[in-house]
Parts: C-alpha cells; sequence; structure tokens
C-alpha cells in the first residue's frame, strides 16, 4: 500500500486542503497553491474531498506503485507516462500494482496535483497532511521528496478491477475555463490598506513574473510603485492573495505559503477565486490587475464553489456508470 | 463593550480588528483579551485567529456565512459582539515563563557589539537583559517565533546590513527595539547575543509552540556547561 519515489522531480511535496487553526503560533496555512486543481483530482480518484495529493512543480517525478491504483493528474498540462503509456491529465486512470509512473515536465502551467485513491496516508500533524516547507514539518517528514522515499496510500474507497496494464478513462474534465495558461492573464484584486500615488497604479501596467516566485509568494517586476504614505509599518496580519510593496517598489503576491504576519505595506488582495490562477503562472509570463469590490468578490468565489459542486456531480455520475 | 478603533477588510476572507497604531503593551494586551474572549464564543464561520500587535486577523470560511456580502455580514456580527461583550483584561493575565539563555561567545557573537553600541560592559548587557520583564506580543515569522515587547531601551540597536546566511535554534536577537528567538535554524538579520536550549516550536506537541502570545518571559543567564546539559536541539 505505498509508493516508492524514483526520482524526485524539481520540487515535489505533499499538499491538502490548509492548516486552519495555527496561526496564532505563526504556522501558516499552506496547502494545495492550486486548491481548483487539487480538489478536482481527488474526486476523480473518489477521495474525500481534503485528501492529501503530490503537489509537482514545473518538472515531474518518478515512482513506482506497489499496490493497483486509480490516479489523476490535474492543474498543469503535464508530459506523463506509465509503462510507456502516455498519460492524459483531468481523467481516472487504473494503473497496475508494481508500474513505473514517470512524469516529464510542466508543458502549460506550473503545478500539477497528482491523486491516488485513499489519499498519501502520511500523519494529520496541527489538523493537516500538507508539508510545511519552511517550518519542516507535517508531509512527508517536513520536507520536499527525495530518491527512495516510500509514501503510505490509505484504504481505497472503491475496489478496482485487476488490470496488468494502463486503463484510461474516456471521459474526462474541461478546465479550459478555469485555468488560464496564456502568458498573460488578469487577476481581480481588492484594496488593500495602503494607498498608492497616483491610486491607480496597481492596475496602470503588466507585470513580468520573476523566477525567484515560491509557494511562499510571486514576485512581480514592473515600474515601481510609490507609496502615499512611506513610514516603516509594525508587522500585522497578511494573507494568502495580499499584494505587498517592500521598499524596492515591487510587489510580491503572497501565495498558499504565505507567512502569518508581514511588514510591507499592503496594497491589494487578489480574490480567493483567482489563487489558481496564480499558482500555475511561470516565470516570464505576465499579469494584470483589474479592480474589484467585494460584493463582486464574493460573487466570483460563490461561482467558482458552483461550478466546483456541479464538476462533482458530473464525476459521480460517470462513476456510477463505470468502474473509472 | 470591547473598545476597538476600526474593523477592516483583509482580502475576501477576513478582517482586521484595529485596537491602535502603535507597539503599545496595554494596546496589545486588548489584543489579546479579545482573542480569548473571541476563541470562547467563536461562531462556526471563525475557522482562526491572528493576534499581532496592535490588531487581530479574523479568518471567515466564506460559504458559512453565505450571502451576498460575506464580509459585511461578518463585519456586523463582529460589531455587535464587541458591543456586548465585556471587557475583561485578566483572561489576557497570563503566566511568566523562564527561558534559559546562555549569553555571548559563540552562542552570542553580537554581544559584544550591543554592549559596546550601548556604551557598557558586557555584564551590564546581560544584566539588563535579564532584568526586564517581556511580554510575547504575537507570534509570527516562523512557527513559534515570539516578538518580545520590554526590552531595555538602552539595548536597541539596528539590525545587521546583510542577514545572515544561518542562524542556530534557539538563538536569542535583538532586531531595534525588540527582542526575540529564533525557533528553526535559518537565515536572520537580529543581533544574536545569545541562545536558549529550549526547543521553542515543536508540531508534535500540544500547544507545539512553548510561548503563546500574551505570555510574560524572563531571560536566565546560564553557563555553557548547563546549555549543553538542557540542550534540546541536539538530535
Amino acid at each position: 500500500m505505498k509508493i516508492e519515489i524514483l526520482a524526485p522531480g524539481m520540487l515535489t511535496s505533499v499538499q491538502d486542503g490548509a492548516r486552519h487553526c495555527s496561526r496564532a503560533f505563526g504556522v501558516r496555512v499552506g496547502g494545495a497553491a492550486d486548491a481548483f486543481s487539487w480538489r478536482i483530482a481527488n474526486l476523480l480518484v473518489r477521495n474525500p474531498s481534503d485528501a492529501a495529493v503530490l503537489e509537482i512543480t514545473l518538472g515531474g517525478p518518478m515512482l513506482r506503485l506497489h499496490r493497483a491504483a486509480t490516479v489523476a493528474l490535474c492543474g498543469a498540462m503535464i508530459d506523463a507516462e506509465a509503462d510507456g503509456i502516455a498519460l492524459p491529465g483531468w481523467r481516472p486512470i487504473a494503473l497496475p500494482a508494481g508500474c513505473t509512473l514517470t512524469l516529464g515536465a510542466c508543458r502549460r502551467g506550473a503545478r500539477a496535483y497528482l491523486a491516488f485513491d485513499g489519499g498519501i496516508d502520511v500523519p494529520v500533524v496541527l489538523g493537516s497532511r500538507g508539508t510545511d516547507l519552511r517550518g519542516g514539518f507535517g508531509g512527508h517528514e517536513g520536507r520536499s521528496l527525495r530518491a527512495g522515499d516510500i509514501l503510505p496510500l490509505g484504504a481505497p474507497i472503491a475496489s478496482i478491477a485487476a488490470t496488468t496494464a494502463p486503463r484510461i478513462a474516456s471521459w474526462w474534465i474541461d478546465a479550459g475555463s478555469d485555468l488560464d495558461f496564456a502568458d498573460a492573464i488578469v487577476v481581480r484584486v481588492l484594496p488593500g490598506s495602503d494607498a498608492m500615488q497616483p491610486s491607480d497604479a496597481l492596475h496602470a501596467q503588466d507585470y513580468a513574473i520573476d523566477a525567484a516566485s515560491d509557494r511562499q509568494g510571486l514576485r512581480l517586476r514592473g515600474t515601481a510603485l510609490q507609496l502615499v504614505d512611506r513610514r516603516e509599518r509594525m508587522s500585522e496580519p497578511v494573507v494568502p492573495g495580499t499584494v505587498q510593496l517592500p521598499p524596492d517598489g515591487q510587489p510580491i503576491v503572497l501565495l498558499a505559503d504565505a507567512q502569518t504576519v508581514g511588514g510591507y505595506p499592503r496594497i491589494g488582495h487578489v480574490i480567493t477565486a483567482d489563487m489558481p490562477l496564480l499558482a500555475q503562472r511561470r516565470a516570464g509570463q505576465s499579469l494584470h490587475f483589474i479592480p474589484v469590490d467585494h460584493r463582486e468578490a464574493a460573487r466570483a468565489n460563490a461561482a467558482q464553489q458552483a461550478r466546483l459542486a456541479r464538476i462533482a456531480v458530473a464525476i459521480l455520475d460517470r462513476q456510477r456508470r463505470s468502474l473509472l | 463593550m470591547i473598545f476597538y478603533t476600526r474593523i477592516e477588510f483583509l482580502g475576501d476572507a477576513a478582517l482586521l480588528l484595529r485596537f491602535g497604531d502603535g507597539i503599545d503593551a496595554a494596546v496589545n494586551r486588548r489584543v489579546h483579551a479579545c482573542a480569548a474572549a473571541l476563541r470562547a464564543q467563536a461562531p462556526n464561520w471563525l475557522i482562526d485567529l491572528t493576534p499581532a500587535y496592535a490588531c487581530l486577523g479574523l479568518h471567515i470560511h466564506a460559504a458559512r456565512i453565505g450571502g451576498e456580502d460575506t464580509l459585511g455580514s461578518a463585519r456586523a456580527w463582529l460589531a455587535q459582539w464587541l458591543e456586548r461583550t465585556p471587557f475583561d483584561a485578566r483572561v489576557a493575565d497570563s503566566r511568566t515563563v523562564e527561558v534559559p539563555v546562555v549569553y555571548g561567545g559563540d552562542h552570542g557573537p553580537d554581544l559584544a557589539a550591543v554592549a559596546t553600541h550601548a556604551g557598557m560592559t558586557i555584564d551590564d548587557a546581560i544584566a539588563r537583559h535579564t532584568a526586564a520583564h517581556y511580554t510575547v506580543a504575537m507570534l509570527g515569522f516562523a512557527p513559534g517565533f515570539p516578538y518580545l515587547l520590554g526590552l531595555d531601551a538602552a539595548l536597541a540597536m539596528p539590525r545587521i546590513d546583510t542577514p545572515r546566511a544561518r542562524v542556530a535554534a534557539g538563538s536569542v536577537g535583538i532586531g531595534g527595539a525588540q527582542t526575540g528567538i529564533y525557533p528553526q535554524a535559518g537565515p536572520g538579520g537580529w543581533r544574536l547575543v545569545g541562545r536558549t536550549p529550549l526547543r521553542l516550536f515543536d508540531a508534535g506537541r500540544d500547544p507545539p509552540s512553548l510561548l503563546q502570545a500574551g505570555d510574560r518571559v524572563r531571560f536566565v543567564a546560564i553557563d555553557a556547561a548547563t546549555f549543553d546539559a538542557m540542550d534540546e536541539h541536539a538530535q
């Protein structure tokens, strides 16, 4: 009931929902950076919606299955094959025990999510199975995966028919309208507590994604922004989506591994529904902010939840009719 | 009622409840008293709190509130709750935690510079650092990292220009007018005056953090042999 990591890929870690209980201890929320893709990957393999999966960054791992498993790959478009057969994304795939799964480069997008039926059964630490890479706890030994790691899988929810070769479902989820992998995208942003000079400066230009970006934040490059009030701030709470402005005038958008408090001015907050788009940005691509108000943000978030609920119903309907 | 200055929105899933603007011990006590009262009476949509120096972050499960104006509803609830909840500073009255520290040497490479900057001997600098009564204003920056109020003003010193690539776990530092303790090894820019053998953060412990926001802290000087005997970092 295990998977064995033969090669780790560029940065692969165990992630689930979020660690929503320990911010008072300075513990960041973490979890899958693209929670939309994470959730669908779990639905496709009949997992509970909060199960732990592998989050794969840019270049994928090679791993061996020690039991037959249903898997699903969502998020970034990534090269994948099992025993020489190419595996498409966004659908369930039954794989035999002993099979080797080789994930290559992310062709579009930055993060792929690989779910296994039964979930990755690492211990729950502070309410989550996810890896806190900076804190060094959770997930598998509190770190990204290395060659030789053995990860336990939970018991599968539904028994799958024995298979000797990969079997690929004939249906899939089309997330093309949900995840925009284009080189230039627009994300919706709410006002922050620190005013800009001029006031619409944040929305007036395109920003390039800097290579120094990671799960903590996307570093943006553009014409340096100016604050109305340039005095030093004391540290105050920040959240995933918060747009910070360090002294060099180049914004940082915090992602899933946002620290709990920060001292940089907060010049905006990307809405929750657009966080998956940010998680899929790659260095060199660009983004543009457009301002929205709180009612628009609540509407967009509710619409995304409704879309996920419809996808869940569609998947259940398919699963009733076929084993995959 | 609990007095506050403002309720702000922090993105689309959090409120920021503000009690003041500066770094002030009385304001910080109000933050912790309010956090304790809220924890005891939290509605199901209030999923987490982030206490800070002068404000409190309230993290919200938007779908559990629902409606057109999610945050507006949460803010209205909070304003009413603050109105009807009696302020009880005693909930923030907390324990005193003694933190043993070996000062100077390899464990506190910047102690001499801090003493020189303050115009005093090394022994006087240690005496001043151990004499003060500190309060944990908040935990942040890293899991279990305590921002302590109460540093003797004479010991204040700006951070080093280029942060160290690696600071040992347990290092006690001075950053401007603040003092704090690094729970994990990692990069850091504060002036290191000593090191505690205590493990400040252990995710497998309940609670995971040795110090809690609102705790009072005293530093107790120990020698290197005592440090080695007590060392919880070596594993």
